[in-house]
């Protein structure tokens, strides 16, 4: 039977693997993909009601909202997909039931920021992480022009993860280890969309 | 090229006995392989320099060729050649340079037509973008002359949205009527209803073999069926032409779509094979340069296939590395390419079952004479886009996804499969890599 190859260098590769395996799915994002929080779809109306759509793999999710005088009384999450956009969803739910608006807004800013500069250098020549972070952070022209313009847009604008305070973020840093993956950052902010998406619809319907 | 291209006990004798045997035992068209020399798999990887390549610290390991094939240095090299020392355009210059272009666009034509058995190849086979763009022609040219309100198309479930999606625009255009050969419990077509299905209808649309369940369907019995009824046939063989000897006159089909670059050739290039007579009956699709007798300021003449059907510059070079693959495969031989991966294909399902047994679910049918190369797996209840996420990691490249056959999805209830497909250049240490990989899935995600 097939095991590890017990070529050192090979072995050496199959362990740092493992290890970038693991940081992507830790056991936080794990444990939110097998129970998710917030589960389920809030009556509407009262509530507001966002589909999310991920037509390259399939995924889906339906984030239902509450906002009373300026704050998110409720939210809950619905859909089915991969790991990353469902542990994704559960933290989302957990980290802005409860706050302002205004606070949530913020939070949305923070989290696409730390999965934005990845996204904006998409289809770049390969280069070391560094690099890129650094090419992204003092060419946000280059960034605006990458296969996402609006969400490029808006990454370049947010404040460097490099640099900024990502402990506001709390259990949601566990997503870091995704901006390695740059194929599952459209997993990973599929639920932030929606839930963007729906804040601005209820501020334009409300004023 | 590393490749033996002898052909010497290509067919021992008493190969056709054996075939005869088959037919009858199994009821169907598809024939028993005969005996062929094994290919040899090391050697033959050395043409593909792709497969030396070090994927996240891991040597690669290509599983993906139902998406696109690799390349061998053979196709590559002709491609550059042509560029270094031939290129013009097409049908046009009279300088030596463009008339030698024009030369080997028309025998790469040529050399697609007699590898798929078409008796005038300067006639029958146009060249498209690709598959997509072949089956598209059908519909929107053969099919806007041709068909009319209440018209029955029939399909089946397995359709890639390539020979699905065209008719389902043409159907809300023309206000067709659809219907669909059902997939079976084994991923088979269930054929027990299809003399009603193809009662009255003008059109069969049909794989030659699936992109996600792999299943080898009857072209020949169900051609013969829908012709019996007054239907044209049209056979999508994006992915039986790579992978299994594949003769229109046997066929029975009527027309027959592929592409270049999932035969080991460039992309940008695919293949629509037609009868004579229906081509040149068939309206233009793309107009422009290249497809007209005579253009006056009212009126055009349209040129008679193929180059009806090839406005605009066509894709030269890619047409000479298409040829280039077609002597590549040629050269091994189809029926060896087959025999090879329908015996890859066999123990790659028997080690899987084995290594991994409930814990893996495999989508189509058991290995056979009707099961080609493509390995739809569910790991658990793991997402496969988290399955391939961690495959990736170990250097394997498998496809998740709904594979362009979403119909197919629903059909099997799951949102999307991990796919692994073979190709010449597989071997069994390739299925043992991602067996070991499938165990990491499984610890990750206890």
């Amino acid at each position: 039977m097939w095991t590890a190859p017990a070529n050192p260098v090979t072995a050496v590769s199959w362990g740092s693997a493992v290890a970038d395996l693991e940081e992507l799915y830790r056991e936080i994002i794990l444990d939110h993909y097998r129970s998710p929080r917030n589960r389920g779809e809030l009556p509407v109306p009262p509530a507001h009601r966002v589909e999310g759509f991920n037509p390259l793999c399939g995924d889906e999710v339906v984030v239902t909202m509450l906002v009373d005088d300026g704050v998110l009384t409720d939210i809950k999450i619905a859909g089915s997909g991969c790991s990353i956009s469902q542990s994704s969803a559960s933290l989302m739910s957990a980290a802005v039931k409860g706050k302002p608006v205004e606070e949530v807004e913020a939070l949305v800013r923070t989290f696409k920021g730390m999965m934005s500069i990845h996204e904006a250098t998409l289809g770049e020549p390969p280069g070391t992480d560094d690099e890129r972070s650094r090419a992204a952070a003092s060419a946000p022209e280059a960034a605006a022009s990458g296969p996402d313009g609006a969400e490029a847009e808006e990454g370049a604008e947010a404040p460097d993860p490099a640099l900024g305070d990502l402990s506001t973020l709390g259990e949601l840093a566990a997503l870091q280890g995704v901006v390695k993956f740059p194929v599952r950052i459209k997993c990973a902010t599929l639920s932030w969309n929606a839930l963007a998406q729906g804040l601005r619809e209820l501020e334009a319907a409300h004023g | 090229m590393a490749v033996d291209m002898s052909t010497e006990e290509h067919q021992p004798p008493g190969i056709s006995d054996r075939a005869a045997v088959a037919r009858t035992a199994t009821k169907n068209t598809l024939a028993e392989p005969p005996e062929c020399r094994p290919l040899d798999v090391e050697v033959l990887r050395k043409d593909f320099p792709l497969l030396s390549q070090v994927v996240n610290g891991h040597p690669v390991v290509y599983l993906d060729s139902a998406a696109s094939g690799l390349q061998p240095r053979a196709v590559l090299a002709a491609m550059d050649r042509y560029y270094e020392t031939t290129h013009a355009n097409v049908h046009r210059g009279v300088y030596a340079t463009a008339e030698e272009a024009t030369h080997l666009y028309e025998g790469a034509r040529a050399r697609v037509g007699r590898f798929i058995g078409a008796r005038d190849p300067g006639r029958e086979i146009v060249f498209t973008k690709n598959a997509t763009e072949a089956l598209n022609l059908v519909a929107q040219s053969w099919g806007r002359r041709n068909l009319a309100r209440g018209d029955v198309v029939v399909l089946t479930e397995m359709e890639h949205h390539s020979n699905l999606v065209p008719w389902l625009a043409l159907a809300e255009e023309r206000d067709l009527e659809l219907r669909y050969i059902p997939v079976d419990g084994q991923g088979r077509l269930d054929l027990s209803t299809l003399d009603r299905l193809l009662d009255g209808a003008r059109v069969l649309a049909v794989s030659a073999m699936s992109n996600v369940l792999g299943t080898i369907n009857p072209v020949q019995e169900l051609a013969a069926a829908a012709h019996d009824n007054g239907a044209i046939v049209i056979a999508d063989g994006a992915q039986s032409v790579p992978h299994t000897p594949v003769d229109v006159g046997l066929l029975g089909a009527d027309f027959l779509a592929f592409s270049a670059h999932k035969l080991y050739g460039p992309t940008g290039i695919g293949v629509l094979w037609g009868r004579a007579e229906l081509l040149e009956d068939m309206p233009p699709f793309l107009c422009g340069g290249g497809m007209i007798l005579d253009v006056r300021l009212d009126r055009f003449v349209p040129a008679e296939p193929p180059a009806r059907f090839e406005a605009g510059t066509p894709p030269i070079a890619e047409a000479v590395g298409f040829a280039a693959a077609i002597d590549y495969l040629s050269g091994i031989g189809m029926e060896r390419v087959r025999a090879h991966e329908r015996a890859l294909t066999a123990d790659a399902l028997e080690a899987i079952e084995e290594s991994l047994g409930a814990d893996c679910r495999i989508f189509g049918p058991p290995a056979g004479n009707d099961r080609g190369g493509v390995i739809s797996l569910a790991y658990r209840d793991v997402h496969p886009h988290d399955v391939a996420q961690v495959l990736d990691q170990f250097g394997i490249c498998v496809r998740p996804g709904h594979h362009c056959a979403k119909p197919l999805m629903r059909k099997l209830g799951v949102p999307a499969t991990a796919r692994a497909s073979i190709g010449v250049y597989n071997d069994l240490g390739d299925i043992e890599a991602l067996i070991g990989a499938l165990k990491e899935v499984g610890r990750l995600f206890g």
